[in-house]
């Protein structure tokens, strides 16, 4: 799965040639939630000021794609990053301003033709009053986003949401939560986000997952004995010998999932080619509506296009349920720890690219590139 | 006197010890409370024959006065952190210590036989000492507590000959390695329990095969991870007389022959109820155990991650007379529609989940739910972590099932709402309580406004215990569970939009309570100050762990954790540098 957020920044800035982003990313504590700091800012999906108790602020609640360190120029916001000026250009992480007007992310958003797109947020883990964060996969089948936003003038934790999707988004079929929660800082609060933090646990633990302290009210000692037993199971010998691999495809819009055995399949190419033809079916339907692939009849050709260049992207939940692209590792390697493959658009795979494996690699490209294709359009 | 005059008959004129035996029929805490307050003889009486004692809060009274109060004490329960301290909202020195207890009981005559702790911090010289100042000890139940190591536990196993019961529940113990166990000495017959479930270190197998063989009364034996197949299946032969097991490492080969063995030892072991453990399991073994589903009565497979939903199913289909059912979300929607046809006699169920901190693989959903309550009319008791939940669904749930008694749902992002219709969940919370007139326990979640807690206030007339977070709008809804929920004992709220006119409204009411949590609410420091200024028999603990000093907050400032519990002694003396007592 990506990276912590500072890593993904700097990864993306490092591909992509536009402005670089001065978030002055060093490593400065920051304020999770900083709405105290900032009550006018108003970066997307963040929280609002106090007197938006309970109104869905959508603007606010917008989720946007664009790079890291990029706002949309009707965004408020005191973060000092250089404004791409492109309205297409969507942050990929919404900056939240810190206490120090220093920009961090909170959540990684994904953004539809429609411009709606699910908050695929998740929280941060609480370590030590050190907030890291952590993405982790959405096993939704389509981009969704999740319902209200609430707005309570609290000093207590507000969750992000967007609004609910309407319209082309039509193939819903779970609700994408959102977990992240934002903290309203007051004397008392101890949550910083600390940049040396995230920097660090980048490498030390990428697969740690995010969590708000105390949320969900389960047993420490369950959550830790839990936690421990999915790491055992997975060595306990209970399974036949390596006779087949069945993992879950889901591809995003389509209505069901399809299963492959990954031990009857040699090479990535044989594995995409199988994919092709067992979703062609749905990307069929699905690209005729879609607005950027335009009026263009569909083929098997296509499809391919559509798997290999611009439209999707194949990616996979790993054994720690992170989600990578696939490629980057070598076959044998990939089958031993791969536990579910999606199809997702390429237009949600921002970030993806910069695995922890391979930094700027052909991944981050392929995302990006059609990122590129897809704004331009 | 006057009395005398009449002809109906006066209990005074009974001996005491005929009063003494009438109240041994009287054996709830309650009722017995009352039957003190009668008079002052019955209240003597009362106070001298009264052996069991159970303290909600440890924090309530002191050592020596519960000492004074009940002489004759043989079975106490002690209650020590807040609920929330589970969830590490607690910091690990808070409080809660036995040694205190111990110390002046052993000092005391108190012939100390019986003691079951939660949330305490248990340390190895408090159980040490307790292995030596009572010579008559025969029980010790440990649930989530934690500052012991094995060591403590030799000393328990050492020391007390007459022990009969040594029940671990979820504890986090520091694991030195098993020898505790060949501490138990040859002359030690008389367990009747021994569970060591929680703890994961090495075991001496050779020690707890000759500890059970001599415990002819054993009925429940819980066994670690660390206890392998076939140690298992040695000991099930051993012990055919078993009412209650948890397994340790349940994997094997199914064509061994220790599997074969265990396959055999366990068809005569017939009295098994309760069954429990498989954090490590191998799935095809589980077939194995299909024999003895059909008396069960519990099942916990709330640790078995390792066994997918089909397997689940499989075996809760045998399982027709289960009263009580613990496990992980991995068992789905379906899962659950096999529990609703298979299990009628259901009146517990507790879905947990399998991944906490990744919301989007909770796998189930309103759908389960629903298929349970409509399947399983006798459940009274539900404890349910979900990804969504629907108000229909609720509403439909309350017209299924009028008799909860606990109701408990966490749906694993905080404030979702109806994801179909996108409202708050007031009207499905609503429903509940309105219907289930029974209600003492209930756990909110999900996106809610001030309307779930007037319907709280409303209904929910025999609530005993409140869990609530990132919930309500106002002041408002804390106050209409406050005013409306007359047999409210434990409130705890997290992030929630409450402050200090909700807390301050009606003071009193704390003294009815047991206890009050409010973390990351609105709750300023100034408010607080008041209300322990105002009500000198509550302790307001104010628990700050940011550095900052008393002097250098004001007023006005919000109060991040606040714990506030009525009690006739007044401040600890044991509060640790970060807990403020007002």
């Amino acid at each position: 799965m990506s990276p912590p957020l500072l890593g993904v920044e700097e990864e993306v800035q490092s591909n992509v040639s536009s402005p670089s982003v001065d978030c002055g990313l060093g490593l400065k504590e920051r304020n999770y939630l900083g709405l105290s700091d900032c009550s006018s800012v108003d970066s997307s999906g963040v929280c609002l000021p106090d007197n938006n108790k309970n109104n869905l602020n959508l603007k606010a609640t917008e989720l946007r794609l664009g790079l890291p360190g990029s706002q949309s120029p009707d965004r408020e916001t005191e973060l000092c990053l250089l404004n791409s000026g492109k309205l297409d250009e969507k942050p990929l992480f919404p900056l939240l301003p810190s206490k120090d007007g220093i920009c961090s992310s909170s959540q990684k958003n994904v953004v539809t033709g429609n411009k709606r797109g699910f908050s695929e947020v998740k929280g941060y883990v609480y370590k030590e009053k050190n907030w890291m964060f952590h993405e982790a996969g959405s096993d939704s089948e389509s981009p969704q986003s999740v319902g209200h936003g609430k707005y309570p003038g609290i000093s207590g934790v507000n969750v992000i949401l967007s609004a609910m999707s309407h319209g082309a988004q039509a193939s819903v079929t779970k609700d994408e939560p959102a977990n992240v929660l934002q903290k309203q800082p007051h004397a008392t609060s101890g949550i910083n986000l600390k940049q040396t933090d995230i920097s660090n646990n980048k490498s030390s633990a990428p697969a740690a997952k995010a969590q708000v302290v105390g949320w969900p009210p389960v047993r420490s000692f369950r959550a830790k004995t839990l936690a421990n037993s999915s790491k055992n199971n997975d060595e306990v010998d209970g399974k036949p010998g390596p006779a087949s691999l069945f993992v879950k495809v889901s591809m995003d819009g389509a209505p069901y999932l399809r299963k492959v055995d990954l031990r009857t399949y040699s090479t990535y190419r044989e594995l995409s080619a199988a994919l092709e033809k067992m979703f062609s079916c749905f990307t069929l339907g699905q690209c005729g509506s879609h607005a950027a692939a335009g009026k263009e009849i569909l083929s098997q050709s296509k499809l391919k296009d559509l798997l290999h260049g611009s439209e999707y992207v194949l990616i996979y939940k790993d054994k720690d349920g992170d989600w990578m692209l696939v490629g980057d590792v070598p076959w044998e390697m990939f089958i031993e720890t791969c536990k579910r493959l999606k199809i997702m658009k390429s237009s949600d795979a921002i970030g993806l690219g910069t695995t922890k494996n391979c930094g700027a690699g052909h991944g981050a490209l392929l995302g990006l590139n059609s990122l590129m294709s897809y704004n331009s359009k | 006197m006057f009395w005398g005059s009449r002809k109906t008959i006066n209990m005074n004129y009974f001996p005491d010890e005929v009063l003494e035996h009438v109240f041994d029929f009287i054996t709830s805490h309650k009722d017995r409370n009352s039957v003190s307050l009668v008079c002052k003889s019955w209240y003597k009486i009362e106070k001298y024959s009264r052996q069991r004692v159970f303290l909600g809060n440890c924090y309530s009274i002191s050592p020596e006065r519960l000492i004074a109060r009940f002489p004759g004490l043989k079975s106490l329960t002690l209650k020590g952190k807040p609920h929330f301290a589970d969830f590490n909202l607690v910091p690990d020195d808070w409080g809660g210590f036995l040694y205190p207890w111990i110390k002046a009981m052993g000092k005391s005559r108190i012939g100390l036989e019986e003691l079951k702790l939660k949330r305490m911090v248990v340390s190895d010289e408090s159980l040490e000492l307790l292995s030596k100042s009572f010579p008559n000890f025969k029980s010790l139940v440990l649930v989530s507590c934690e500052g012991f190591t094995t060591d403590g536990l030799a000393a328990i196993a050492a020391n007390c000959r007459f022990l009969r019961e040594l029940d671990l529940q979820e504890n986090e113990v520091e694991d030195h390695r098993g020898h505790w166990l060949s501490c138990f000495p040859e002359s030690c017959t008389s367990l009747v329990s021994l569970n060591f479930a929680c703890l994961k270190g090495e075991i001496n197998l050779a020690s707890l095969e000759r500890l059970v063989t001599r415990s002819p009364n054993l009925k429940s034996l819980r066994l670690n991870r660390a206890v392998p197949f076939d140690t298992l299946q040695r000991l099930l032969i051993r012990a055919p007389q078993l009412v209650d097991l948890g397994t340790g490492s349940y994997v094997n080969d199914p064509s061994s022959e220790a599997y074969k063995k265990f396959k055999a030892a366990i068809q005569s072991c017939n009295s098994i109820r309760s069954l429990s453990g498989f954090l490590e399991v191998a799935p095809r073994c589980m077939s194995a155990i299909y024999p003895i589903c059909e008396n069960l009565t519990f099942l916990n497979l709330s640790y078995a991650a390792g066994l997918q939903s089909n397997e689940l199913t499989k075996l809760i289909q045998h399982c027709r007379k289960l009263q009580r059912l613990w496990i992980l979300d991995c068992i789905g929607d379906k899962g659950l529609g096999v529990v609703a046809s298979a299990c009628k006699e259901l009146q517990e169920l507790r879905v947990f989940p399998s991944d906490p901190f990744d919301a989007g693989n909770a796998a189930v959903t309103e759908e389960g739910l629903v298929l349970v309550s409509a399947g399983c009319p006798k459940l009274n008791s539900l404890l349910y972590f979900c990804q969504r939940m629907t108000n229909a669904a609720l509403i439909t749930v309350a017209k299924n099932c009028t008799n909860f008694i606990r109701f408990r749902l966490c749906i694993l992002d905080p404030i979702k709402p109806d994801p179909v219709t996108n409202q708050p969940l007031d009207e499905g919370f609503g429903a509940i309580v309105r219907s289930c007139k029974g209600l003492k326990r209930l756990s909110l979640s999900g996106l809610l406004t001030d309307q779930v807690f007037y319907y709280i206030g409303m209904y929910a007339k025999k609530l005993e215990m409140l869990s609530i977070a990132f919930a309500g709008d106002s002041d408002k809804g804390m106050l209409y569970v406050l005013n409306g929920c007359k047999k409210l004992r434990k409130l705890e709220i997290r992030d929630c939009p409450f402050g200090d006119a909700a807390l301050l409204e009606d003071m009193g009411k704390y003294e009815t309570m047991r206890s009050l949590w409010m973390s990351t609410c609105e709750v300023t420091l100034g408010a607080c100050k008041m209300l322990a200024k105002k009500m000198p028999n509550l302790n307001i603990e104010i628990i700050n762990e940011n550095e900052q000093t008393e002097s250098n907050l004001d007023d006005n400032q919000k109060v991040d954790k606040m714990y506030l519990y009525r009690t006739l002694v007044g401040h600890r003396e044991d509060a640790p540098e970060f807990v403020w007592l007002l």
